[in-house]
């Protein structure tokens, strides 16, 4: 549904722009309907560029994201609004979100005015309590606030609410939680999950991992503007592969396990899955592909009663 | 006894009134012990540590006492705590970032803190070298200002600078929450590593993510809406909470592990109260599944076991279930 292809994004940096920043880099994946794929990355990894440019908030510098078979980089005009109709953003801090000066309820009549004009008032605001219901917020509570009357967890939902009242298909969800406290983030996880279940698709941004596991099927590591690792969020977890996907979940605090318990786990893993040379990760020689990774290198003699377990090193050594 | 902290009290004066951020906090830090101290925003969790070192208005002390050292600390005298802050109690300041002038070199700055504190400074200079080296830090620091350090450089420089009178109690408060998590890893790491080498004597760590303190804290002191809920050892408060509120809290926090196919998670419904005017009696009546009548009256903070302390009816009176 949502496909992203070689997308890069650079950044010009510098005091007259004329250094090059990499934002993202080349990175292709897609997200299927009614599927949640977690983005997971540090900061400045590029994950919320992804997001931005997927919701066309800053342009492409060259690849291309498709929804539905279209390029969204082609639509004008009508085009464009009815793209918006179906994919909407959620942002991490809820209170920037929101105009301080004018109540929080606006955002649901900019909404109505925009895409619905047709709709008259009273089906609208039935509409609009229909979708707070939704999210599980209490109209009577919510409406006719300003947002700082409102907690964090409640705008949070208000912005959820506000993309449901369109068809969406498609959100784009950028630390959406890590603003919450512990005892509503789970609640807005929920949500989510249970959007989910209505064939939303869901691009879930996020540096928690613990997170991205409860909410997602799919999940892609992005590391400086690349995708290091992607795949089944299970498999991913379970088996990290990419030593910074790794070196990330042996970092994550868990409530379950203390660090050096993890530490030591992953290297028993390691071990028992290397079937190639044993010294591969640390190997710093230039040939080191040739075959060592799955194969171990048996041991030769070199020079007479010199003995070494190394493929590479007889052919050339630095 | 590091710290012993003795009903201590502290308002928010407002026009509306006082708002109770803190009543009747009474707890202790043992040397050489890293206490968590966890809750959500609002909890009060701040106040105790602003209170402890800076307290000026709007916050407003009310009663109690604080011993360090087996000495009195005088918290609700600014002027005579000039004496203890920064030797004897340190804080590092929840954005570390903004903590560093960024008009002044990270030298010159330091030099100006020392001065300012009777420091000598020739004295001094070789230890902060030593401990920037052990921090990762190179000395080159000094000549730069904050703009030119990443956040995680920045956070470990004003450890080293917090900590470089050797003060027995540190306060960090949510330090880590807005690092990486190999950063935050780090930077956790280093506060253990602090206290082992004796830099502090005891610390107090302050943050609202509960798995970073199962990896680092001794023990953990949980906080609701202005009072103190339970406090015991990292072990107990994790695998086997008291209080309702932290069982509550602790099952609502994803793990690693759990989908939401298999375990549907669940937050406490409602909020906290306002503490302009706090309910009476347990501050968390209103949301919990367990509440009693007897309820209505406030729940003493006592031991069950030892060193393990709950401020809940069903636990202090006979051994109820768990």
């Amino acid at each position: 549904m949502l496909k992203l292809d070689e997308v890069s994004k650079v950044y010009k940096v510098g005091t007259f722009g004329g250094r090059a920043l990499r934002a993202v880099q080349d990175v292709s994946f897609d997200v299927q309907d009614g599927e949640v794929v977690s983005l997971i990355g540090e900061s400045g990894s590029g994950k919320s560029t992804i997001g931005k440019m997927i919701l066309r908030l800053i342009s492409t510098s060259s690849g291309v994201i498709s929804f539905d078979g279209v390029d969204v980089s082609s639509l004008r005009g009508g085009a464009r609004k009815e793209y918006y109709r179906k994919v909407q953003g959620v942002f991490q801090d809820p209170f920037s979100s929101f105009n301080p000066i004018f109540k929080a309820d606006r955002v649901f009549r900019i909404v109505g005015q925009q895409f619905f004009p047709e709709t008259a008032a009273r089906k609208w605001d039935e509409k609009v309590e229909s979708s707070l219901h939704a999210v599980g917020l209490n109209p009577e509570h919510v409406l006719d606030k300003f947002p700082h009357q409102l907690s964090g967890g409640q705008l949070q939902r208000f912005l959820i609410a506000r993309a449901l009242l369109l068809d969406i298909r498609f959100l784009v969800a950028d630390e959406i939680i890590s603003m919450l406290d512990a005892s509503t983030r789970i609640d807005v996880l929920n949500l989510l999950a249970d959007l989910k279940a209505r064939g939303l698709s869901v691009l879930f941004i996020t540096h928690d991992l613990s997170l991205g596991y409860y909410i997602s099927e799919r999940a892609v590591i992005l590391y400086q503007g690349s995708v290091v690792e992607m795949g089944s969020t299970e498999r991913i977890y379970d088996n990290p592969l990419h030593p910074y996907t790794r070196m990330l979940m042996a970092s994550v605090p868990r409530l379950d396990k203390k660090w050096e318990q993890v530490e030591s786990e992953l290297r028993t893993r390691r071990n028992e899955l290397s079937t190639g040379c044993v010294y591969y990760s640390r190997c710093g020689m230039a040939g080191k592909d040739g075959g060592c990774r799955t194969e171990k290198p048996a041991l030769i003699e070199v020079e007479s009663g010199h003995f070494v377990a190394c493929g590479c090193c007889d052919q050339e050594c630095p | 006894m590091s710290l012993q902290v003795d009903d201590l009290t502290l308002y928010y004066q407002t026009l509306h009134g006082d708002v109770k951020a803190l009543e009747g906090a009474t707890f202790s830090v043992a040397d050489g012990e890293i206490m968590g101290l966890a809750g959500e925003s609002g909890c009060g969790k701040s106040t105790l540590a602003n209170g402890l070192i800076l307290l000026k208005p709007p916050m407003r002390f009310v009663h109690g006492s604080v011993r360090l050292d087996d000495e009195e600390l005088p918290v609700w005298d600014t002027d005579r705590m000039d004496a203890f802050r920064f030797r004897r109690i340190s804080i590092v300041p929840q954005y570390a970032m903004n903590a560093l002038n960024p008009t002044r070199k990270i030298g010159k700055m330091t030099v100006e803190l020392l001065r300012s504190r009777k420091v000598d400074v020739r004295s001094t200079l070789p230890e902060l070298e030593r401990r920037l080296d052990l921090v990762g830090l190179s000395h080159e620091v000094l000549g730069m200002y904050p703009i030119e350090l990443s956040g995680g450089m920045k956070q470990r420089m004003v450890m080293v600078l917090s900590t470089l009178l050797d003060p027995s109690l540190l306060m960090a408060d949510e330090i880590t929450s807005a690092l990486d998590v190999s950063t935050q890893k780090a930077v956790a790491r280093m506060l253990v590593e602090f206290r082992d080498r004796r830099f502090v004597k005891s610390l107090m760590v302050i943050t609202h993510d509960l798995s970073i303190l199962n990896q680092i804290a001794d023990s953990i002191l949980i906080m609701y809406a202005g009072r103190l809920a339970e406090k015991g050892s990292t072990d107990r408060i994790i695998n086997a909470p008291r209080h309702p509120y932290t069982r509550l809290l602790i099952a609502s926090l994803p793990k690693v592990g759990v989908r939401h196919r298999q375990t549907r998670l669940t937050g406490i419904p409602g909020s906290p109260p306002f503490l302009l005017h706090p309910p009476v009696g347990c501050r968390f009546r209103e949301r919990c599944p367990a509440a009693l009548p007897e309820c209505g009256e406030e729940p003493p903070f006592v031991e069950i076991e030892k060193g393990h302390y709950v401020a809940c009816w069903r636990e202090s009176g006979t051994d109820a279930e768990a």
